[in-house]
């Protein structure tokens, strides 16, 4: 069984500072879904309104030489793991200044320098990857720790299983973050695992499980710090199952009609990570207001930045296919 | 393979091999034995059965700045590895600007002859070309398998290397010792001729060879070695069929899309008015690999080979 584990004190400084952040990923998001119903980001978008806590509580747990992998929901990850807004937005715009170079878009952000090393629109491609780079930590005895993001769905398949079973095996420093957010796709959690308890899933390979509630950063955040510094002291990587609640569509412009009639509405009254949050801190209406209009600005310089940045060339396509 | 190996794993340590069976028991066809001994369980790793933990594996250690040799048991047990390959592998450069290197290697016992069965004699090579950011080599003689793998794991891209089983155990020659490196991208004129070219590789170069003696009383037979797939000497190739006039390609693969049609497509674009006929192909067929009874059926044979190069002579 998962263990429960006691919770960890963030300073109220820290909590603040937490909520900036998820108040800045959910504008952001906010942002982007208005641009893309506007017709200027053209494609698929997915957003993760609703999932902001497990984004910032795990990212601040980590150290600079941390690194992670996400998923086809990733603007929150990157974000939280120190990319600049402007040029995540740039690159969702498709501009040589963002943070893959305008050759990736929403489902394949990189930000190698802030040791954010890819998005993935292969759900579970990724994470045989973190084993990976975990394992190579591990050869050269670093003190550092590879984390991957994945969703439910990512638990059914193979790369999932090999990946967990790989890691454990070795023993290496990695974070298995499981954001569970009931829905693999429009597939409900029911119809697409045949076990509630995604720790269960880890369990089966002997590796260690802690049960975390998403929507509450305190909690993300003290337990991610302990998984990292078990799996930081060679003691095997670390299953988090963290339960969250996409308070969206899979993607946007989805009818949802796979969730049952009230269930949204009743989701954003009573599991809404920022509120949360903000009643647990005390922010009154002004200083929200005025956080609120701060990072506004930042949004919407992002996507000033973003238009003012340059279109690549047909031929930019051809480059860096090789060496 | 085993000398390459070990000598790469000396020469630079941040050199690993990893697969199924390829510390402790040395690799089914013993290419990796004796590297645990010398270099250690964490530079010679054992892994399970596991294709795509592999080689997505080896991603994550590229990204951290090792240059992974993974073994895929047989050439039809990388298919579970295509996922990695085709969606990661040979994307991450570009889709990080340049920002990553993949300096992977995935090398594999490749091809039939060898009364293997079906999944353990598949000659899967297009599935490698046809990807964006992956290299091909298959070598067709000892000194070459030797040095086109030092080249593929000194190489800052993603390289596969097919190994035709044929030739590790029907060909013996002396290779040379210590750092042997045969550049990727050159093709080899394996023997000289001016009437009509085959083009080969891997297991099919000594089939062509055999083809080209039968055929030394009608014809002046030249033979190339492709050697390296992708990126492909164009250059060799247009070369030998304005010389001769006359191309037969041999490959063990099936024959739709096969990497034969590519060659003769660029035949047809760039050699036209040097050809004096068609270009033949000599093919396996668009069925699985059979298993021993009639494979000898479905591979190529000498006398395929003569016959395509008859009917092209008389053309």
């Amino acid at each position: 069984m998962a263990k429960v584990e006691k919770k960890g004190a963030a300073s109220e400084p820290l909590l603040r500072e937490f909520f900036r952040e998820m108040l800045l990923i959910r504008r952001f998001e906010e942002k982007v879904e208005e641009r893309f119903r506007a017709g200027e980001l053209p494609g698929f978008l997915h957003v993760a309104i609703g999932q902001e806590a497990v984004a910032v509580g795990v990212c601040r747990a980590l150290d600079d030489g941390d690194v992670i992998m996400s998923t086809h929901r990733a603007h929150g990850h990157t974000l939280a793991k120190g990319t600049h807004p402007n040029e995540l937005m740039a690159e969702l715009y498709g501009k040589l200044e963002g943070c893959s170079h305008g050759y990736g878009g929403s489902m394949h952000l990189y930000d190698v320098e802030k040791g954010m090393l890819g998005a993935n629109a292969v759900v579970g491609g990724g994470l045989p990857q973190i084993t990976g780079t975990a394992l190579a930590f591990k050869f050269r005895g670093e003190p550092r720790v590879a984390l991957a993001f994945f969703g439910d769905g990512a638990t059914n398949i193979g790369t999932f299983h090999e990946a967990l079973n790989l890691a454990q095996l070795w023993q290496v420093p990695a974070v298995f973050v499981c954001e569970n957010n009931w829905y693999a796709e429009s597939t409900p959690h029911a119809q697409h695992s045949p076990v509630r308890s995604m720790s269960d899933r880890a369990v089966a390979f002997g590796m260690k499980a802690i049960k975390v509630d998403g929507q509450d950063v305190e909690d993300v955040y003290a337990n991610t710090q302990r998984a990292l510094d078990h799996a930081r002291g060679g003691n095997g990587p670390v299953f988090l199952d963290v339960e969250t609640y996409r308070l969206t569509g899979h993607y946007v412009g989805d009818p949802q009609v796979y969730r049952p009639k009230d269930e949204l509405r009743e989701l954003r009254e009573t599991q809404d990570p920022i509120d949360k949050l903000r009643e647990r801190i005390g922010l009154g209406d002004d200083e929200l207001e005025e956080l609120d209009r701060e990072i506004t600005e930042i949004v919407d310089g992002s996507v000033e930045f973003a238009k003012a940045g340059t279109d690549p060339k047909p031929e930019d396509a051809l480059k860096n296919v090789y060496a | 393979m085993n000398d390459a190996l070990h000598v790469e794993l000396e020469r630079d340590d941040s050199v690993l091999v990893m697969g199924e069976d390829v510390g402790r028991a040395g690799g089914v066809f013993r290419a990796t034995a004796g590297l645990r001994d010398r270099f250690g369980p964490d530079r010679c790793v054992d892994t399970p059965l596991a294709e795509a933990g592999i080689l997505g594996t080896a991603v994550g250690l590229c990204m951290a700045g090792w240059r992974p040799v993974c073994e895929m048991q047989y050439d039809a047990f990388s298919y579970p590895c295509l996922d990695q390959l085709i969606t990661h592998v040979g994307r991450y450069r570009w889709r990080t600007g340049g920002g990553m290197e993949f300096p992977v290697t995935i090398r594999m016992p490749y091809g039939g002859g060898v009364r293997a069965p079906e999944l353990h004699d598949d000659s899967p090579e297009t599935y490698y070309v046809h990807t964006p950011g992956v290299k091909v080599a298959i070598p067709s003689t000892p000194a070459d398998a030797k040095g086109l793998l030092a080249a593929a794991i000194r190489d800052p891209d993603p390289v596969v290397v097919l190994e035709p089983k044929l030739i590790y155990r029907g060909v013996a020659e002396e290779v040379p010792e210590g750092e042997h490196v045969v550049p990727l991208g050159r093709a080899r004129v394996a023997r000289e001729g001016s009437d009509l070219t085959l083009v080969a590789y891997g297991a099919m170069v000594a089939l062509a060879e055999r083809a080209a003696a039968g055929l030394a009383d009608e014809a002046s037979v030249e033979i190339v070695d492709v050697r390296t797939l992708k990126p492909l000497d164009e250059e060799a190739l247009l070369a030998s069929a304005a010389k001769t006039g006359r191309v037969v390609i041999v490959q063990e693969a099936p024959r739709t899309c096969g990497y034969g049609a590519e060659l003769a497509a660029i035949l047809a674009e760039k050699a036209i008015l040097d050809l004096r006929g068609p270009v033949l192909r000599v093919t396996g067929y668009d069925v699985p690999y059979p298993y021993w009874q009639i494979e000898d059926a479905y591979m190529p044979s000498i006398d395929r080979v003569v016959d395509a190069a008859r009917k092209l002579l008389e053309f």
